[in-house]
């Protein structure tokens, strides 16, 4: 498989806590928050890689630099062979390469214009990026519709005249519109109900063929990667604790912090409980972190002395499977 | 069944219907809503968003929207009917008796005060615990809801805490009292997978150790499963079936039940063993509605099943009883 994105050494930094003027004469720094640190991804044509992670790892920072909404601080972004981590997310909005990546957003009311009509939020890319004469506006937005199976009759509403189900697909059909080569979901279904969730689930897995994409699914539920994904990629606080297959990181997950994620999803079996792995101790701070200790370590059960003196760096455990830990054994 | 007689059950909510009047019309929220719960005894409510989960606790809390108003039905709680009690009662059960815990922990506290000062607020109220002993006791709940370093955390603010930290400050809230029943709200929606475990074995394991009931509101029938004995799922208002969890699992009897059960990822499902929910929940402002509220979306749907009333079915288990609110419901499944 051709990669389709290649993300190499990415890093995202962001400036917190900026001193005021008396604590600057004090001598306080602003502290500098490492939301990605150095994370390699690789996404295959039209493959769906599974990013996994807690709230406050850094998935969405990542998921909005791939998206180039926002820029990065360092590394490369090869998209389709060429670079575009240099250029200005501010530009890329003009781009031409911006019609091949595009986004659906986790919430489906935030991210409509509470004041346009469906037809409008479906229509805004392509007015914005590759104008089209009304009558035929109209026709492409129809189709884009039913490609998405939203009933014709609503695309007048307004969003909140459509139920959680129906603006996701508006957000979809938003998405695909300018035929993108790789779209962005960040937890495209973490809002809604379970009956919803299946229908968009398969909505996506559909599109995903018909129209060959590859997706950056952004998630934290486990039992979504296992559904949608080829690949998934687990983040611990900004770097990329393990890659593989859904097989290989469900099998034999090598990380400590994906045993433990795996092992705190529902059995779905009345009365069985899980073997859980509990994390106990904080999270370690992003703000500026010691680049030499493991970011994992203090909530690891099994923490070593090296693993406060050496950052562990993603080594292979199979081919296509890399765990970033001191203690992970090679199958 | 002679258990059950014997030993009265902590809540017992008896054909409670609630409308809401809006412009638009009346909302006919929830019609005839029964179930119990025993002490100590964990239950799942179940169903989609709209079926009525939240507004079943807020008229058991009695904080149900001015706009709702109770048309039927009996709260019994513990000896008492908590629509009959006075304002001034229900404050003063509230927090002491009952409790609850509600989705959005960052939205439920109070942005401008410590958590300390919050947990402090509730032991004044009930307990008449006031300055030092009012901290001490508010950081010994912070330290049993797993909080480290409870002492420095007494003083911090909401929006210094992450999701899963201001949810354990709210059950630390909620339990400051040793409440008899605890209703959690989708305590974990939000959260992530490892935070939702780590709260949701912090609930059991404090309703275990305090024998304290706990009626857990979710749309998750997975995490239902894991913690609860026993599943009451609504829909569209209507408590469609109410059954010892491993015997919905095994063999669910209502037809939404069971497209619920097929709808649910699980262990060892592939996605196109997933099946959706054809069609929406009834408008309930209509003056028509039938007896089953499910009728639109049902595919075992006769004549039977449009009658215009419909009562609960009980059929016996060996996990317990078993009800279910349907005309033609599903056979029972044979005992393996």
């Amino acid at each position: 498989m051709t990669a389709l994105l290649d993300v190499a050494g990415l890093c995202r930094r962001f400036t917190v806590g900026q001193p005021g003027p008396i604590d600057r004469l004090r001598g306080r720094k602003a502290g500098v928050l490492h939301a990605v640190d150095g994370v390699d991804l690789r996404i295959g044509e039209g493959e769906v890689l599974g990013l996994v992670g807690e709230s406050g790892c850094g998935k969405s920072t990542l998921a909005r630099v791939v998206a180039r909404l926002i820029d990065p601080s360092e590394g490369s972004i090869r998209f389709a062979g060429e670079d575009i981590a240099a250029i200005p997310a501010r530009r890329f909005a003009r781009h031409p390469m911006r019609r091949a990546i595009q986004m659906v957003f986790q919430d489906p009311t935030e991210s409509l214009n509470p004041r346009w009509t469906a037809f409008d939020c479906i229509a805004d890319p392509i007015r914005r990026m590759a104008p089209l004469p009304a009558a035929k506006l109209a026709d492409r937005v129809r189709e884009l519709a039913d490609l998405v199976s939203l009933p014709e009759a609503l695309l007048s509403r307004f969003p909140h005249q459509l139920s959680g189900g129906q603006k996701a697909r508006v957000g979809i059909a938003r998405a695909v519109a300018l035929g993108p080569r790789l779209l962005v979901l960040d937890e495209p279904t973490s809002a809604l109900d379970v009956s919803v969730q299946v229908v968009v689930l398969k909505l996506l897995d559909d599109l995903k063929r018909r129209l060959g994409m590859s997706y950056l699914f952004v998630t934290h539920d486990l039992e979504v990667v296992r559904l949608v994904c080829d690949r998934v990629a687990v983040m611990y606080l900004g770097r990329m604790a393990e890659v593989g297959s859904v097989e290989q990181i469900f099998r034999r997950p090598s990380h400590p912090y994906t045993r433990a994620l795996l092992s705190a999803v529902p059995t779905g079996e009345p009365g069985v409980a899980p073997q859980r792995i509990t994390l106990s101790g904080d999270p370690r701070s992003p703000i500026d972190p010691d680049p030499r200790v493991c970011r994992f370590l203090g909530r690891c059960p099994q923490g070593t002395d090296r693993c406060a003196t050496e950052m562990p760096q993603l080594r292979p455990m199979a081919p296509g499977h890399a765990a970033a830990c001191h203690l992970a054994d090679a199958a | 069944m002679t258990v059950a007689i014997a030993n009265p059950p902590l809540l017992a909510v008896e054909g409670l219907s609630v409308t809401f009047r809006t412009r638009a019309g009346d909302v006919k929220a929830l019609e005839r809503v029964s179930f119990a719960v025993g002490r100590g005894e964990t239950i799942a409510i179940v169903g989609e968003s709209g079926s009525g989960k939240s507004v079943t606790a807020q008229a058991v809390m009695g904080i149900l929207d001015p706009a709702g108003r109770v048309a039927a039905g009996r709260i019994g709680f513990g000896g008492m009917d908590l629509l009959q009690a006075s304002p001034r009662e229900l404050a003063d059960m509230r927090g002491r008796e009952l409790a609850m815990i509600f989705q959005n922990p960052r939205g439920a506290l109070n942005p401008i005060r410590t958590v300390g000062d919050q947990i402090a607020d509730v032991l004044a109220r009930h307990e008449n615990l006031k300055g030092p002993a009012a901290r001490a006791r508010a950081m010994e709940m912070l330290a049993l809801v797993k909080i480290t370093d409870p002492k420095r955390r007494l003083d911090a603010y909401p929006f210094e805490l992450s999701g899963g930290m201001c949810q354990r400050v709210m059950i630390a809230l909620a339990l400051s009292c040793r409440p008899a029943l605890l209703i959690a709200d989708e305590p974990t929606t939000g959260l992530d997978v490892t935070t939702q475990a780590a709260i949701m074995d912090l609930v059991g394991e404090l309703g275990r150790s305090r024998g304290m009931a706990t009626v857990l509101i979710t749309h998750d029938l997975g995490l239902a499963a894991e913690h609860c004995g026993r599943i009451v799922v609504m829909h569209a208002g209507h408590v469609v079936e109410d059954a010892p969890a491993a015997a919905i699992f095994a063999g669910p009897r209502h037809p939404y039940t069971a497209k619920l059960l097929a709808a649910t990822p699980r262990p060892g499902r592939r996605l196109d063993d997933l099946a959706s929910i054809p069609g929406g929940q009834p408008d309930l402002r209509r003056a028509d509605l039938p007896g089953c509220r499910f009728l639109d979306r049902c595919e075992r749907a006769g004549d039977p099943c449009r009658a215009t009333e419909l009562l609960p079915v009980e059929t016996p288990d060996a996990a317990g009883p078993r009800r279910v609110l349907c005309a033609r419901p599903l056979p029972v499944a044979v005992a393996a």
